[in-house]
This record gives structure tokens, sequence and C-alpha cells, in this order.
């Protein structure tokens, strides 16, 4: 009977017992004088790993900061959410298309007063990496890992085929146009005998993440900058002409199919290192990839080459587009100790900071100065190529507007429509231009009552 | 008296978790919802009232139209489609055959398989390529030399919709249990009375079974009616974007996509309400409608 009685105060003692202890388990220890400061970063497998060598770096290095690195998929709808309920970390590791969105949102803070304090500028940037987190002349982000793009193409099978291997590189001094890359893609192209798609010389689709801009390498843009929206500017509708021009070719459903059978990108069964696709529109980070899922095409005779994507015959002042972008990394609104989080920053954007982590996933930096053999001594041999790629005149980085997510959805229809040949080129941009025109008006008329009732409050 | 009191509060004391979970979780952002469908609100910055803003400009918004559009005939087509299959599951695992609770078994495990699972193993399925599917088509017809044979189902917009209904009919196993619930339910004595009367299969399903199990019909038709016009996971995971050509966009998608990619959850709140008095139409009309054609027991 008495036995009985115990129970219930028992169960609770266990219960509070349990809560106590988990919560001393999860929490980190402050008793270190130290001030803990909370980073959210995206990254995992390699990109991850290079990260945590980094905070780790930061934390063994120095006894004032302790930096809590936390892996979070979802980064930009978690930071989202974490600052709406008022709990952020101190820091998130953003994609650099978030930042304007973000920044409109007064979702994070603007550094600019930090970088004025400690003397960090846009002249030890390459422009383009340092710009993608301007907003409004503000500064609400720095880049972490930045990327470039060019055309990878299978050598061996240039080869196979009888053309010089490197001929997208060497073809007259480096000129090569998307004209004589279409004429290469046919030659590399095979079929079975019914007909169906075996190798695609060339696919605009593959791997498909700047479907949104293949007009830039046409001379069109996506928007003037201030209140109109130009989806359906003559270069856009030549880009979308040329992009229909390969379904034209290979027929609707036999590309469709083949497409869908091409692998996910981190695998071996990917369209280009699996051999199915001979080029392909690419970053820096593939090297990487190439030499985790294909070695056999590394080595000294590398079975693929990376030039300068091509430009239209027309446009030789379009030499060299390549799409910037970047990783960045953010201090949210309500962080609670935004200048420790500072430091980090200032740390991981210094020559030994930047060296390290890009280094170690592989990539180029985003400065222009960097620590003494850092190409030398990086892993990717083509990360200066793509830094160089990165300095050039016609670099094309997402557009910095609010209503960017729409946008691209928009345009990833009327590439659908196009590419499916349901719209001509000029129909499906015009719609696109019908949708998205009202929208960025109304973000605009939003930004002003939103500016307004802030004035008022 | 003092013990009613008490045991009155003790009752009130044990439900208060729930009530209070209630509250906090369901009427409040309930209520906000409300009022957050006539404000300008990103979630990050304070709301600004507009009046009927956002659901004037709903009017003229065509992804909301196209969305709303490809939500309602996907409903017209995969609500009948479930309801009819889960039925003539129920029917045939109703027989009296050897080995039933095997069959029965066999037929509801795919409904437990999770949704997001289920889209990546359908993706498989319908691979233009390499699906298991069009490698069966294709050994079946070879002497088919079209280009657009077999189709990529789920790249092409004229048949990607009626994937995700063959989807939904591979979830019917919930509807089936509660249907062979009502089935089991139907008294014997009157199927002995039809063969008396010299009913063969066709008039003892007409006369007898579907008007006895008619109230569970018009549930399985109402939860379909509001399952089927919220339709979210499976379609998300094989295309955010409602891929091809925003065949596969559906209303649930674009309310997520304003809510939580476009920051405009004023906007989303607005469609959350649209939803709410459409499905509240669509449920009271059926029940309108089956008044005369349902039987609660006798």
């Amino acid at each position: 009977m008495q036995l009985r009685r115990l129970w219930t105060p028992l169960f609770i003692a266990f219960i509070v017992t349990t809560i106590a202890y988990s919560e001393y388990v999860v929490r980190p220890h402050p008793h270190d004088n130290r001030i803990h400061i909370v980073y959210w970063e995206k990254w995992t497998g390699f990109e991850g790993d290079a990260i945590k060598q980094v905070v780790h770096y930061y934390n063994t290095h120095q006894n004032k900061i302790h930096v809590d690195l936390l892996t979070i998929s979802g980064i930009e709808n978690k930071t989202l959410l974490a600052v709406a309920g008022g709990d952020p970390p101190d820091l998130a590791g953003l994609y650099g298309p978030n930042v304007t969105q973000y920044a409109d949102d007064k979702a994070v803070l603007p550094l600019t007063p930090f970088l004025k304090k400690y003397g960090i500028n846009r002249s030890q940037y390459i422009p383009a990496f340092w710009d993608e987190g301007t907003v409004n002349n503000q500064q609400y982000a720095l880049p972490t890992t930045p990327a470039s793009t060019a055309l990878f193409y299978n050598r061996a099978m240039f080869k196979a085929a009888g053309m010089d291997p490197d001929k997208p590189r060497d073809w007259h001094n480096g000129n090569y146009t998307i004209e004589e890359m279409d004429k290469d893609a046919e030659k590399l192209t095979k079929r079975a005998p019914n007909g169906q798609l075996q190798v695609a010389g060339f696919l605009p689709s593959e791997p498909g993440w700047w479907n949104w801009g293949w007009g830039y390498f046409f001379g069109g843009r996506l928007w003037d900058g201030k209140n109109r929206i130009t989806a359906n500017d003559p270069g856009n509708i030549l880009a979308y002409r040329w992009i229909q021009h390969f379904t034209k070719q290979y027929g609707t459903t036999n590309l469709s199919s083949f497409k869908s059978g091409l692998g996910q990108f981190s695998s071996p069964q990917n369209g280009f290192m699996s051999g199915k696709v001979a080029m392909e529109i690419q970053g820096v980070w593939m090297y990487h990839y190439i030499n985790m899922y294909a070695p056999q095409m590394c080595g000294k005779d590398p079975q693929f080459g990376v030039a300068p994507f091509p430009f239209p015959a027309a446009r030789p002042d379009l030499k060299g587009s390549t799409f910037s972008d970047e990783d960045v990394i953010t201090i949210p609104r309500g962080a609670k100790h935004p200048d420790a989080a500072f430091q980090f920053i200032r740390f991981l954007e210094s020559p030994k900071g930047m060296d390290m982590l890009c280094g170690l996933q592989w990539k180029m930096s985003p400065l222009i100065k960097n620590e003494p053999g850092f190409y030398r001594n990086n892993k990717n041999p083509l990360a200066k190529f793509f830094a160089q790629q990165a300095m050039g005149k016609n670099t094309i980085p997402p557009p910095k507007m609010s209503i960017w997510p729409q946008y691209q959805n928009s345009l990833s229809n009327a590439y659908d429509e196009v590419s499916l040949l349901s719209k001509t080129p000029r129909e499906a941009l015009d719609e696109v231009q019908r949708e998205m025109q009202p929208q960025l008006l109304q973000w605009r008329q939003q930004e002003a009552l939103r500016a307004k009732a802030e004035a008022n409050h | 008296m003092r013990n009613r009191r008490r045991t009155t509060l003790t009752a009130l004391a044990f439900a208060s978790p729930w009530f209070l979970g209630f509250c906090i979780f369901m009427v409040y952002p309930l209520v906000a919802s409300i009022y957050f469908s006539f404000c300008d609100y990103s979630v990050l910055r304070p709301a600004i009232w507009i009046g009927a803003g956002n659901y004037v400009h709903l009017l003229h918004d065509n992804i909301f139209w196209t969305a709303l559009i490809n939500t309602a005939v996907y409903t017209v087509i995969a609500l009948p489609v479930g309801l009819i299959v889960a039925l003539g599951l129920a029917m045939l695992l109703n027989m009296k055959v050897k080995g039933m609770a095997f069959y029965r078994t066999l037929f509801f495990i795919p409904s437990l398989v999770p949704l997001v699972a289920l889209a990546v193993l359908m993706q498989f399925i319908f691979n233009g390529q390499y699906g298991i599917l069009n490698v069966i088509l294709r050994d079946l017809f070879p002497f088919v030399h079209s280009q657009s044979f077999p189709p990529n189902w789920l790249g092409d917009p004229a048949f990607s919709k009626l994937v995700l209904v063959f989807i939904s009919a591979w979830g019917a196993g919930n509807a089936m249990v509660i249907y062979l619930a009502g089935l089991q339910d139907v008294p014997v004595q009157l199927y002995e009375a039809a063969d008396l009367d010299g009913a063969g299969f066709w008039a003892k399903t007409r006369n007898v079974t579907l008007p006895m199990i008619s109230p569970v019909i018009l549930f399985n038709l109402v939860m379909g009616i509001i399952g089927t016009l919220q339709v979210f996971t499976v379609p998300y995971v094989i295309s955010p974007t409602g891929s091809p050509e925003r065949s596969i966009y559906f209303y649930a998608m674009y309310l997520y996509d304003n809510a939580f990619i476009y920051h405009q959850m004023g906007y989303a709140c607005a469609m959350g309400w649209i939803l709410f008095v459409i499905i509240m139409i669509l449920t009271l009309l059926s029940f309108r409608l089956s008044e005369r054609h349902v039987h609660y027991g006798s």
C-alpha cells in the first residue's frame, strides 16, 4: 500500500529529471566565459566538413567567442520562421538570390556599419560577388563560397566524332560561337535505329538550374532595374527560339523522355559524367563531382575540358557570359550577439578564412587578394579559370528583386511551354510579361506602403 | 454538491491541456488568419490593413485561376475514381473466400506507404526513359515506331494529372476499410430475402448494398472532397513548380508558395479562406443533394 503511494511522486520526479537533464545536455555550456553564437549553415557532405573545419579553427584560435555550427536543411524558410518567431540564429548561411527578398523584408541586418568600422569594402572583392549582397546601397550579406559557370565538354566524345578534342577552347583563339557549338552538338548526338535519343550533344535544360537566364547570352535582360519587366525583350525571344530548336530537332516526347532518364546531379548517373550529354553548362563545383563520381575522366589526359560559354556570332560583345552566384552569410534580425557574430564574419572574410573555406570546398575565392599559393594549392585546377570568368564584364547575377521567386517560376513555365512546343517563344514570353509586370508594380506599391506605415509608427 | 463541483473541476483540469492547446494552436491562428487575409503581411513586418485588396487581386491573378482549375479538374476525376476503386475493392474483399484476411491486408498495405516515398516511387515507375511501365509498353508494342510512344507520363501536360489520379487511387485503402466496415453491417437477412425474390448480383447491389451503406459513401465523399481539394504532398515532391506547364500546380501549392516562398502571408491567408468557403459549399451541397438517397439505419 505504501509503495503504491510512492509511485506518483516517483513518476513526477522521473519526468522532471529527464526534462532537466535533456535541457542540460542540449544547452551549450556557458561556463567558458565565451560568447556563444549560433551559426546555421545549409552545407552537408564535403562542403559541410569544410565549414566545420573553419569553425573549429576559429574556436580553437581565440578565446572570446565560440561558434556553435548547426546544419539546417531548407535554411531560407527556417531562417524566415525563426526571425518571425523572434529566436533566430546569430548567423545564417543563405543563398545569394535570397538576399534582396530578405533585406526588403528586414529579415537580415545591414552589415554596412560593421564593414565601415573594420575597413571591409568592395575593392577587396571580385565585384560580382560583393554586389550580390548589396540592396539599396546597403550591404546585407557577404559571400562565403562563390561560383561562376562555363561550358564543360567531353573531350573523348569530340575525339571519337573526329573533331579536335579542345575545339571549344582553341577554335579561333577561343572564339567559339553558339552556332558553331550547335553544329558540333548535332555531330555528337546519337540516336537508336528507332530514332530514340541516346546521347545528346548539348541540352540547354541540363542541368536546368539557369533555365531563367539564357536570354542574357543573347543580349536579353529580365528587367530594367526599376519599374519595367522586360521578359519579352528581343534577346530573350532569340534565346527561347534557340531553346525551342532543340525540341524541334529531337522531337518533343523523345527529348522529354531522354531528359527524364538522366540521373541526379550528384550521382554517377549524372548526364555529363555518364556520357549521355556531351556538353553542358556547369559551375566551379563540377570538378569535385567529376572527381568523386567519374574519376576516370580526370587524370593526366582528362576526358573533359572547360571553356567560356560560347556567344552568338552576331554578338561578339557577349563573349565570356557567365552566371555568377554565391552562398552568403548574414546576420538575421533579432540575433542576440550581432557584434560577436560579425567578429566571426570578419575572420571568415579574411584571406585566411576565405582560402580555408573555399579551398576545402574546391572553389575559387571571392576575394581579389588571397593567401600566397591559394590557386596553386587548390585541389581544383579549374578554380582560377572560374575566378577569371567572374571578373569579366558579362557576369549574369540573379536579378535583385523581391519578386524573383515568382518571376523565376513564371519563366520556368514559359520554358516548359516553349520546349514542349505548345507556344511560340513570343507568346510564352508575352505571357510572362503580362504576369510579372503587375507583380512588379504591386511590389513597388507594397514597398511604399510599408515604408509609410513604418514611418508613422 | 461539493463533490459534484470537485468532479467538474477535476474534469476541466484534465481537459485543460487540450483546451489550451486548442485555443493557442487552432482558434488563435484561425482568427488571426481572417484578419491577416485583409492585410499586406509578410510575416516579418507588421501587418498593414488593405481591406479586400488581397481578394480583389486574387480575381485578377492568372496563376490563382490556373491552380484552381487544375485542382477542380483533378478533384472531378480523382474523387469518383477513388470512391469507385475503394468501393469495388471493399465489395470484392467482402466475399466469403479462403484467406480473406490476407487479401484484405494486401490491398490495405499500399495506403501505408508515406506520401513522399510514394511520390518518388511513382516517378521511377512513370519515368519516360527507364520507367518499368514504359519498358513493358515498349515490349508489348514493338511495332509502334512513333517517337511519342510511349509517352513521358510526368513530363507531358496531357498525362501528368492522370498519373496523379492513379497515385491517389493507390491510397484508396483507407476508404476501402471504412466501406468494408459498412458492408459488414448490412444485415444478412436482407440478402436472404432478396435471394428468395430471385434477385441477382446487380439487383442486390443496387437495392440492398448501396442503400444500406449510403451513409458510409457520403462520409467517404465528404472526406474525399476535403482531401482532394487540398492535394499537396505528392505533386510538390514531383515538381514544386507544377511543371510541365503548371499542369500539376494545385491550389495548396500556390498557397504554400505565397506564404513561405514569396513572403505574401496575407495573400496566402485569403487563399486559405477561399478554399475553406469552397469546401464548405461543396460539403453542404453534398449533404443537401444526398438527403433523399442516404438511409440512416432503419
